[in-house]
């Protein structure tokens, strides 16, 4: 761990790593809230896997195809973007259960991908970097977008606040109150559609789920107000990530994993002091 | 509301409903369960378009209207680890008006006054979800009278409340109603419904309006002296003795409830 800020100052990878986690922890502690107090993790797993298609589609056009513009990062947030636009709509004004679409995009996103992945020609390495996380390769480029992400996730909060809240505590009273609740549940699925994408870059498709809910789940148990929620969060995944980057250097642990055993194991802690508090205050009363 | 009729599917619940109520009424709506009463008031909210006959609030349709009109229901689908604050819920009433953003003073100072009116000011920084039944009850009065609406819907307002808190509430919504409001309220409780609304709606498949000094006159002596009878106005409703309100089935409501959760 101490090799670690030893070598932060030395090695561009690792503070671009950082930055990466810092980023990746204010999407997710905001959007990641929002996502627990409505019970909708299973939207950020349908998106996470869903953007394997996106990620399959840009490389298979850039290696047939000679397609350029289309880079992982930007396939990532076209198929995210398209699958929470679906997800909107089936959900909130079509007539299929929410389970069962959800279940229908997540596992036909991750079966597309796979086909664009198969026919692609050569090794597709990076893409297996997508899969299980890769923030010590995170570029100067990816920042950008991380940062672009960011500033789009953190105004729409702070504009739409007010009106999610409202919806997320009882939508058909929202609904009644004269709100329009298909806007803000499309912008909302928008919302947690491009946090994902964000987080996949730094734990990758199959655990970008665990940090957009677990430092949110955690901030849960020790405050009661959404936005203190929020704060908290990010908070949280700010010293979980640089955390799990430290912890995880000088073994050659895989960084996305780490962080995500050290956000579980936080989480742990604060169910135990949460429910040691609640004990207290019950023998008090 | 002009010759409403609606069913669910094959089961008509509400059969050439006409009625007009005017402004500052505080109107009871009475009727056996399963009578069309919650599908009366969806009916009113715009949540369920009638099959036959037309519907206006101020003049427009009720989807129109909405943001004129507050709605209370008996019991919201809260989780009780919800992370939020007595104010905020309150704020909610105001949601739809206020610009995008941060609420403003207005906002702010529209919620202090419905909480005060409730009786809940000492409360507004206390996490929701640690309040009694009743005291959440208050906090969505509160929230519906932070809107400024012109039309308030309450669904059993005072089910949950204790008898002290509830007799403050009625005496609320008489006052509402003097400041130009009209409030229609579900309710079980005759004996208190008797006592504080202008007008009593009996909804059994079709609806009655009456003054309540006209249907009191007529009929309250005799349900007040502890017997169970009839209301004059050709539909199967029933007026109980106030003192077994809450706990004699209705009898001879003439059909089971089908489709409703009234």
């Amino acid at each position: 761990m101490i090799s670690f800020f030893k070598d932060l100052p030395v090695y561009p990878f690792l503070l671009n790593a950082v930055l990466a986690a810092v980023l990746a922890a204010v999407a997710g502690g905001v959007t990641g809230s929002l996502v627990v107090v409505r019970r909708s993790t299973y939207l950020a797993g349908a998106v996470s896997h869903s953007v394997l298609a996106g990620l399959g589609l840009s490389r298979l056009l850039q290696r047939r195809f000679g397609v350029e513009w289309l880079t992982p990062m930007g396939g990532a947030v076209l198929a995210a973007v398209t699958v929470a636009l679906l997800l909107a709509r089936l959900t909130t004004r079509g007539r299929h259960r929410p389970d069962t679409a959800l279940s229908a995009v997540w596992t036909g996103g991750m079966a597309l991908g796979v086909s664009f992945v198969a026919a692609t020609p050569g090794y597709q390495d990076d893409l297996m970097s997508y899969l299980f996380g890769s923030i010590l390769l995170v570029s100067g480029a990816d920042l950008l977008w991380m940062a672009a992400l960011d500033v789009v996730i953190i105004t729409v909060m702070f504009l739409c606040y007010n009106r999610f809240l409202a919806i997320a505590f009882d939508k058909r009273l929202a609904h009644l109150r004269g709100i329009n609740t298909a806007f803000y549940e499309t912008i909302y699925h928008l919302l947690a559609a491009l946090t994902v994408v964000l987080l996949v870059r730094v734990t990758g498709i199959v655990l970008a789920v665990a940090l957009l809910t677990l430092p949110a789940a955690t901030a849960g148990l020790l405050v009661r107000r959404l936005d203190r929620m929020m704060l908290l969060a990010v908070v949280l995944g700010i010293a979980v990530g640089v955390g799990g980057l430290a912890i995880s250097y000088a073994p050659g642990w895989p960084p996305g994993a780490t962080i995500v055993e050290l956000a579980l194991v936080v989480y742990l802690l604060a169910a135990l002091f949460s429910r040691s508090r609640k004990r207290e205050e019950g023998a008090i009363q | 509301m002009r010759d409403v009729c609606f069913a669910y599917g094959d089961q008509e619940v509400l059969h050439n409903v006409s009625f007009s109520i005017a402004r500052q009424e505080l109107v009871a709506i009475v009727g056996p369960n399963g009578g069309g009463k919650t599908t009366l008031l969806r009916l009113l909210l715009g949540e369920l378009q009638p099959r036959f006959g037309s519907i206006r609030i101020f003049g427009v349709p009720p989807t129109v209207a909405r943001s004129r009109i507050g709605y209370v229901p008996q019991a919201i689908p809260f989780d009780p680890h919800f992370p939020v604050s007595v104010r905020e819920v309150v704020l909610m009433g105001r949601v739809a008006k206020a610009r995008l953003g941060l609420f403003g003073k207005k906002d702010h100072a529209a919620t202090a006054d419905a909480l005060a009116k409730v009786g809940m000011s000492g409360f507004a920084g206390c996490a929701f979800a640690e309040l009694s039944g009743g005291e959440r009850q208050r906090v969505m009065i509160a929230q519906a009278l932070a809107g400024g609406s012109e039309m308030l819907f309450f669904d059993e307002p005072v089910a949950n409340v204790d008898a002290e808190h509830a007799s403050q509430l009625y005496n609320l919504f008489k006052e509402l109603t003097s400041g130009g409001v009209t409030v229609l309220m579900v309710s079980h409780n005759l004996g208190v419904v008797t006592g504080h609304a202008t007008q009593i709606l009996c909804v059994n498949r079709t609806a009655g309006l009456h003054a309540i000094g006209e249907v009191a006159s007529q009929t309250f002596t005799e349900a007040f002296g502890g017997s169970l009878m009839a209301l004059q106005h050709g539909t199967d409703c029933h007026v109980l003795d106030p003192s077994t309100a809450m706990h004699t089935p209705h009898h001879g409501a003439g059909r089971e409830a089908q489709g409703t959760d009234d």
